[in-house]
């Protein structure tokens, strides 16, 4: 063997050594290779402040990110190249990650206390739905520099000016962003196409204290939870004059609410072929509703207070998980029954699910079990276990491509 | 002897389910796992609408500052009642009032954190 060889041998071990050493330490490696980002994403350790960065093909843990502060309630969006992330933290920190170097790229404390955002079609503006003080920020996606300010003021009995807290925020076509005002019972829509001053268009009295809303797949309907009422809210977007409809009105029929020990989430993802699964409020119910005619065409009877209705890629199945004291389980939905296949219970305190890009699995996080599970959605088998302290938020980069997340 | 129960339960994870005991009001919880327990449960379950450092969210902060100035019997019949018109919820059925009176004593004097 010659010396020159021997000479690359060891360096190569000795790289190999290094590139270990970086691996171990949870470090992005200095010399990986090229890769897609289809099949990574995020998910949120809220004890720790940490995000893991997932590779779902391997359903391995990748590496973390750390130093994002408060995440109780963490959520974020992916930029288009499913390579960056922006995170909102409850702290009111808005922090742009990068999945592949596993780093921070930008960070700035953007509100006193925040609950989510959106990214705008084109990748260029994040808005940042906060509760205090209530309002809606704008950010250049690229400086995190401030675009536009938008305080949720209105005038309540005895307090002008007040502001609402902000809810149900979410990107509509041409750089327009949509959310609710859950102490002002409003839905406004900020458009910033034009380049200056953002033009809102403001929707009152849309039903009593909307919680969380959606925009369907296709951009055409929004439709706000109530809290404060039976019902939910909905407008065509596609209208000449979009205005807001009543849909599912008195769902409860008169009968005392159960109390609501966690709010539920609404997203794009309750919507299977052309029905929607939307939660009761104070109801152990699903409710479904055709989203052409906006009839209610079945209530399902479920293991607790709905909070995630989230229906597989294909539509073929409804999963929903609880709110304490009934987190320990999930359900299964068929959607083409409406009766529920398979009640599961992946650990203590499920949090979140979310579905494989192509919807081969789910990705259920079990906070007090300290795990997720990786579950195959035909059989119902536990296909892998994750160990992530306190996790709860589960986001895939195929989120970067649908409108709504 | 009760709160020995609980304690044994502790580890099975069903913390729940106590439901306050009418004419309880007063007592106070001195076991130091269901404290625990609590502290876990105000931290992680009250922490989704009021955020896990208690700062607020959907919900009014529960600092301190926040609740020092509030009347103790308030702060209770929150905890057992819920607040109407509000989405806080009445936890009778999940804590008893021994449980709620414990709470409503740490928020006064500022809510312990989570062992690390």
């Amino acid at each position: 063997m010659s010396l020159s060889l021997l000479r690359a041998l060891r360096l190569s071990t000795l790289a190999a050594m290094l590139a270990l050493l970086g691996a171990c330490a949870g470090a992005p490696p200095t010399n990986a290779p090229m890769r897609g980002t289809g099949d990574l994403g995020i998910v949120v350790g809220r004890a720790d402040g940490t995000l893991t960065v997932v590779d779902t093909s391997a359903r391995s843990a990748l590496g973390t990110i750390t130093g994002l502060g408060d995440l109780s309630h963490a959520s974020l969006v992916y930029a288009r190249d499913g390579a960056t992330a922006f995170v909102f933290g409850r702290d009111g920190a808005l922090t742009r990650v990068n999945l592949l170097e596993r780093r921070i790229e930008a960070r700035i404390m953007q509100a006193g206390n925040s609950i989510g955002g959106a990214i705008s079609q084109d990748g260029t503006l994040v808005a940042a739905q906060n509760y205090q003080p209530g309002g809606v920020k704008v950010f250049d996606a690229r400086t995190l520099k401030l675009v536009a300010d938008i305080p949720a003021s209105f005038d309540a009995p005895g307090e002008p000016g007040k502001r609402s807290r902000v809810v149900g925020l979410a990107d509509l076509p041409g750089k327009r962003f949509i959310f609710s005002l859950f102490d002002a019972n409003q839905i406004w829509i900020a458009d910033l196409s034009g380049g200056g001053a953002p033009v809102l268009t403001k929707f009152l009295d849309v039903g009593r204290q909307p919680y969380d809303a959606l925009v369907t797949p296709n951009g055409r309907h929004y439709i706000a939870g109530l809290f404060g009422e039976d019902g939910l809210a909905m407008i065509d977007l596609w209208e000449p004059e979009p205005k807001v409809r009543r849909i599912l009105g008195g769902y409860g029929r008169g009968q005392e609410p159960l109390p609501v020990f966690k709010m539920p989430h609404l997203r794009g993802w309750a919507v299977a072929g052309r029905l929607a699964y939307l939660p009761a409020i104070g109801r152990h119910e699903v409710l479904v509703v055709d989203t052409q005619s906006w009839q209610e065409v079945a209530r399902i009877a479920v293991a607790g207070q709905p909070v995630f209705v989230m229906a597989q890629p294909d539509g073929r199945q409804v999963w929903v998980n609880f709110a304490l004291p009934d987190y320990h389980r999930v359900q299964v939905i068929d959607t083409q029954t409406q009766s529920i296949v398979k009640t599961l219970e992946p650990g203590a305190a499920v949090l979140h699910l979310e579905f494989t890009p192509r919807g081969d699995t789910v990705w259920i996080s079990s906070r007090d079990a300290n795990r997720v599970s990786v579950i195959d959605i035909r059989s119902f088998a536990t296909l892998a276990r994750l160990s992530v302290a306190a996790p709860s938020g589960i986001f895939f980069t195929s989120r970067a491509s649908r409108m709504g997340f | 002897m009760r709160a020995l129960l609980i304690c044994g339960l502790l580890a099975a994870a069903p913390v729940f389910g106590q439901p306050a005991a009418p004419g309880a009001s007063g007592q106070t919880v001195t076991d130091p796992a269901r404290q625990q327990a609590l502290i876990r449960i105000v931290r992680q379950d009250c922490g989704s609408c009021h955020g896990m450092q208690l700062t607020g969210g959907l919900g009014p902060a529960l600092t301190r500052e926040a609740m020092s100035d509030i009347p103790f019997d308030s702060v209770v019949a929150s905890i057992v009642h819920g607040r109407p018109g509000t989405p806080m919820p009445g936890w009778k059925t999940l804590l008893s009032a021994a449980d709620a009176t414990w709470i409503a004593q740490q928020l006064q004097a500022g809510f312990p954190q989570e062992p690390k």
